[in-house]
C-alpha cells in the first residue's frame, strides 16, 4: 500500500491532479460561475464526446500505434445514422447500433491495412481520415442534417433534477456513455488478457509475436474498438447539438491527442492509464471553460493550451532525461 | 570537356532515378495520370493555361513539403510547419500592409519590403529553432513538440489576427507569386532553386549524411562521434526557413494572410513525402521522389477538376494513391526477398 502510493505521488496523474485542483481553485476564487453545479455540468455534457474518443484514442496509443481518422469515423456514423433515422424511422436501439457498426468497420479497414503494410499506423490513418471524410462529403455534398425525430431531441435521461435556477439537470445520454466507456475500457485492459496484451504489445511487439500473441487479432480489436468508441461518440455529438455538420467534429483530432498524451499515455506504447487519460481531457476542458468565463476572447484559448502541452511535455522529458542521467552506467 | 562532363554527371546523380527503384515506379504513375486525363480531356489537358495553373500550384505544396521531408528523413517530424508558414505569413504582410507610407515612391518602399521579408524569414527560423531546441535538449519527441508548438502559433496567429485578413500587398511583391520570367513561373523558379539546395545539402555536405544516418539509426550516430543535437537543432531551423519561403509565395499569390490559410496541406505534405518514397521512419526519400510525387498529386487534382469532380473525390483519392502506393512498395520488397 505504502509503495502504491509512493509511486502514485510520483505519478504524471498525481501532477495532472494538482494542476487540475489549483485551477479549479482560482477559478472558483476569480470567477462567480465556474463553480456552480449549471456550469460544471455543461463542461462534463459539452466534453464526454471528446473524453470518448480519448479513451479509446488511448487504448490504441497503448498498444503502440495512433489513429488519426477517428474523427472522420464519428463524423461518418453520425451522418449514416442521422439520415438513416430521419428516412425511415427507429429507436435507440437503432441509432446506437448504426453508429458502432460503422465504426467497427472503418475501424477493422485501419486494423487491416496497417497490420498488413507495416507501415507506422500515423500514416495509414492520416490516408484513411482523408478516404472516409473524402468520400462522405463527396457522396452527400456536404449537407448540414436538422429535424431529428422528437423522441431524438429529448435524449435520454436518469435521475434528473431542477436546480435553483429552474432548470433540469440529469444523468444525460452523453454522460452514460462516457461512464460506460470508462468502465468497459477499464475493465478490459485490466482485467482481460486482451488488456494485457496490448500493454505487452505496445511494450514490445516483437517479443509478443515470439510469446505467441495473435497481433492480427490484437490489432483488430484495437482498432475496432477506438472506431466502436468514436461512432458512439458521433452519436454523443449529434444528440447534443441536434444537427450533424460534417465539419464539427474532423479537426479536432490533435486535441484529442493532446488530451490523452497529457495523461500521460506515450506515443511510443506500452503506457497509458485511464485515470491519466480522464485528467488530461478534463484539464483541456476546465481550462477552455475557464478562460471563457474570465471573459478571455476565445482567440487565446488556443494559445493557453498550446503552453500548457509544450510546459508538460517539456517537463515530463526533461525529468526523464534527468532520471536516465542519473542511473546511467556502461552497458555492455 | 571532360570536366564539364563529370560535373554534369554529378549533377545527374544529384536528381537520380537508377539509384532509386522507387522512383521509376512515380514516373510510370505520373505517365499513366498524364497519359488517362489527356484522352478523357483531349486538347483541354495540355492547354498552356492548365499546365500553368499546375506550375502555380505546385510550389508552395512542394516548399512545405521539403520542410516536412527533411525531419521526417531524420526519424522525426514538423506537425508545426503550416502554422509557421501563416505566422510568417501574417507577419509579413501585417508590416507591407502598415509600414509603407501612402504615396510614397523610391526606396522607401523597397526598403520596407526588405525588411518585411527579412523579418517573416527571421521568424521562420526563430520557430524552427525552437522546435529543434525542444527536441533537442529537452528530449521532446518531435510529434509531441511540434503538435505543442503547432498549438501554440495557431492560436497566436487567431489571436493576432482576430480572424480577419491582412490583404493588399504591394505590387512588387505579388510579382514573386505570380510574376512570369521568360515564360517560367517566378514560384516554380523559387521552388527549383531551393530544391536544388536542399538536395544539395542532403546529398553533398556532412549535415545531409548525418541526416540520413540519424534516421538510420540514432544512437550508432551519437556513437560515431556526431553531436546530435546540433544537427535536429540544424534539422527544425531548416524546416522552419523554408516554411517562411513558402509563406511568401502563399501570401503574394493570395495577395493576402490570414490564420488558417492551407491548413488542409499538413496531411497532404506528409502524403507527398512518403508517395515520393521517404521513408516515414527515416534515413530513405530523395528529392526527385518527392517532386516526381508532387506531380502527380497535382496532375490527378487538377486532371480531376477539369472533369468537373469534388475536390473532395480528389481528396479521398489522395489517401487511395497512398495506400496503393505503400501496398506496391510491400509487394516489391517481397519479391525482392523471393529472388534472393
Amino acid at each position: 500500500m505504502k509503495v502504491r502510493a509512493a509511486r502514485f505521488l510520483k505519478s504524471s496523474e498525481f501532477y495532472l491532479f494538482l494542476v487540475i485542483a489549483g485551477l479549479m481553485a482560482l477559478l472558483t476564487v476569480f470567477t462567480e460561475d465556474f463553480f456552480s453545479v449549471e456550469n460544471l455540468f455543461d463542461v462534463l455534457m459539452s466534453y464526454s464526446f471528446l473524453g470518448v474518443m480519448a479513451v479509446g484514442l488511448m487504448v490504441v496509443l497503448i498498444s503502440g500505434g495512433i489513429d488519426i481518422s477517428f474523427t472522420a469515423t464519428a463524423t461518418v456514423a453520425q451522418y449514416v445514422m442521422a439520415t438513416i433515422l430521419i428516412r425511415h424511422g427507429g429507436g435507440w436501439w437503432l441509432a446506437f447500433l448504426i453508429p458502432m457498426a460503422i465504426g467497427i468497420t472503418l475501424g477493422a479497414v485501419n486494423a487491416l491495412l496497417v497490420y498488413s503494410l507495416r507501415v507506422h499506423s500515423i500514416i495509414i490513418t492520416i490516408a484513411t481520415l482523408n478516404i472516409f471524410y473524402g468520400l462522405l462529403i463527396f457522396l452527400t455534398g456536404g449537407k448540414w442534417i436538422y429535424n431529428f425525430p422528437d423522441w431524438f431531441a429529448r435524449g435520454l435521461s436518469l435521475f434528473a433534477f431542477t436546480s435553483s435556477g429552474g432548470k433540469t439537470y440529469s444523468f444525460s445520454l452523453s454522460i452514460m456513455v462516457l461512464v460506460a466507456a470508462v468502465a468497459i475500457t477499464g475493465f478490459i485492459l485490466n482485467k482481460t488478457a486482451m488488456g494485457r496484451q496490448i500493454y505487452a504489445m505496445g511494450g514490445n511487439p516483437e517479443a509478443a509475436k515470439r510469446m505467441g500473441f495473435n497481433l492480427l487479432r490484437l490489432h483488430l480489436f484495437v482498432y475496432c474498438y477506438m472506431g466502436l468508441l468514436a461512432g458512439t461518440a458521433g452519436l454523443v455529438q449529434a444528440q447534443l447539438v441536434q444537427t450533424v455538420a460534417p465539419n464539427s467534429i474532423v479537426g479536432r483530432e490533435l486535441e484529442v491527442v493532446a488530451a490523452v498524451v497529457l495523461g500521460g499515455a506515450s506515443l511510443a506504447g506500452g503506457a497509458g492509464t485511464l485515470l491519466g487519460t480522464v485528467l488530461g481531457v478534463a484539464l483541456i476542458a476546465i481550462m477552455s471553460n475557464g478562460l471563457t468565463l474570465m471573459g478571455i476572447s476565445s482567440y487565446w484559448h488556443q494559445v493557453v493550451i498550446g503552453l500548457i502541452i509544450l510546459a508538460s511535455v517539456s517537463i515530463t522529458a526533461f525529468n526523464r532525461k534527468r532520471e536516465e542521467r542519473r542511473h546511467a552506467g556502461i552497458e555492455v | 570537356m571532360q570536366g564539364s562532363k563529370s560535373d554534369i554527371q554529378k549533377l545527374k546523380s544529384l536528381f537520380s532515378m537508377r539509384t532509386d527503384p522507387g522512383s521509376r515506379y512515380l514516373v510510370v504513375l505520373l505517365a499513366v495520370l498524364i497519359g488517362f486525363f489527356s484522352l478523357v480531356l483531349p486538347g483541354q489537358f495540355f492547354r498552356t493555361a492548365n499546365l500553368q495553373s499546375i506550375a502555380f500550384q505546385v510550389p508552395e505544396l512542394g516548399l512545405l513539403s521539403i520542410a516536412m521531408m527533411i525531419p521526417l528523413l531524420s526519424g522525426g517530424i514538423n506537425l508545426a510547419i503550416i502554422a509557421t508558414a501563416d505566422l510568417t505569413g501574417i507577419l509579413t504582410a501585417f508590416i507591407l500592409t502598415r509600414f509603407i507610407p501612402a504615396g510614397a515612391e523610391g526606396a522607401v518602399p523597397v526598403l520596407v519590403i526588405v525588411l518585411a521579408l527579412a523579418m517573416g524569414l527571421a521568424l521562420s527560423l526563430l520557430v524552427g529553432l525552437l522546435n529543434g531546441w525542444i527536441i533537442a535538449y529537452l528530449g521532446v519527441s518531435p510529434i509531441l513538440a511540434t503538435l505543442g508548438t503547432m498549438t501554440l502559433i495557431e492560436g497566436i496567429n487567431m489571436a493576432s489576427t482576430k480572424g480577419y485578413v491582412i490583404s493588399g500587398l504591394p505590387e512588387p511583391v505579388l510579382f514573386i507569386g505570380n510574376g512570369v520570367v521568360a515564360g517560367i513561373p517566378m514560384p516554380i523558379l523559387v521552388f527549383a532553386a531551393t530544391a536544388f539546395l536542399v538536395a544539395l545539402v542532403l546529398r553533398r555536405t556532412s549535415l545531409g549524411v548525418s541526416i540520413y544516418m540519424m534516421g538510420s539509426n540514432e544512437k550508432a550516430t551519437l556513437f560515431s562521434g556526431i553531436d546530435i543535437r546540433r544537427v535536429i537543432l540544424k534539422i527544425y531551423t531548416l524546416s522552419g526557413l523554408l516554411c517562411g519561403v513558402a509563406a511568401i509565395i502563399m501570401i503574394s499569390r493570395f495577395n493576402s494572410a490570414k490564420a488558417g490559410y492551407a491548413s488542409s496541406y499538413l496531411l497532404v505534405t506528409i502524403l507527398a513525402a512518403v508517395l515520393g518514397g521517404v521513408d516515414p521512419f527515416g534515413g530513405f526519400g530523395k528529392m526527385m521522389g518527392l517532386i516526381l510525387a508532387l506531380l502527380i498529386l497535382q496532375v490527378l487534382s487538377s486532371g480531376l477538376n477539369l472533369l468537373g469532380m469534388s475536390a473532395h473525390l480528389t481528396i479521398a483519392l489522395w489517401g487511395g494513391i497512398l495506400i496503393f502506393v505503400l501496398f506496391v512498395n510491400l509487394l516489391r520488397e517481397r519479391l525482392s526477398r523471393i529472388r534472393v
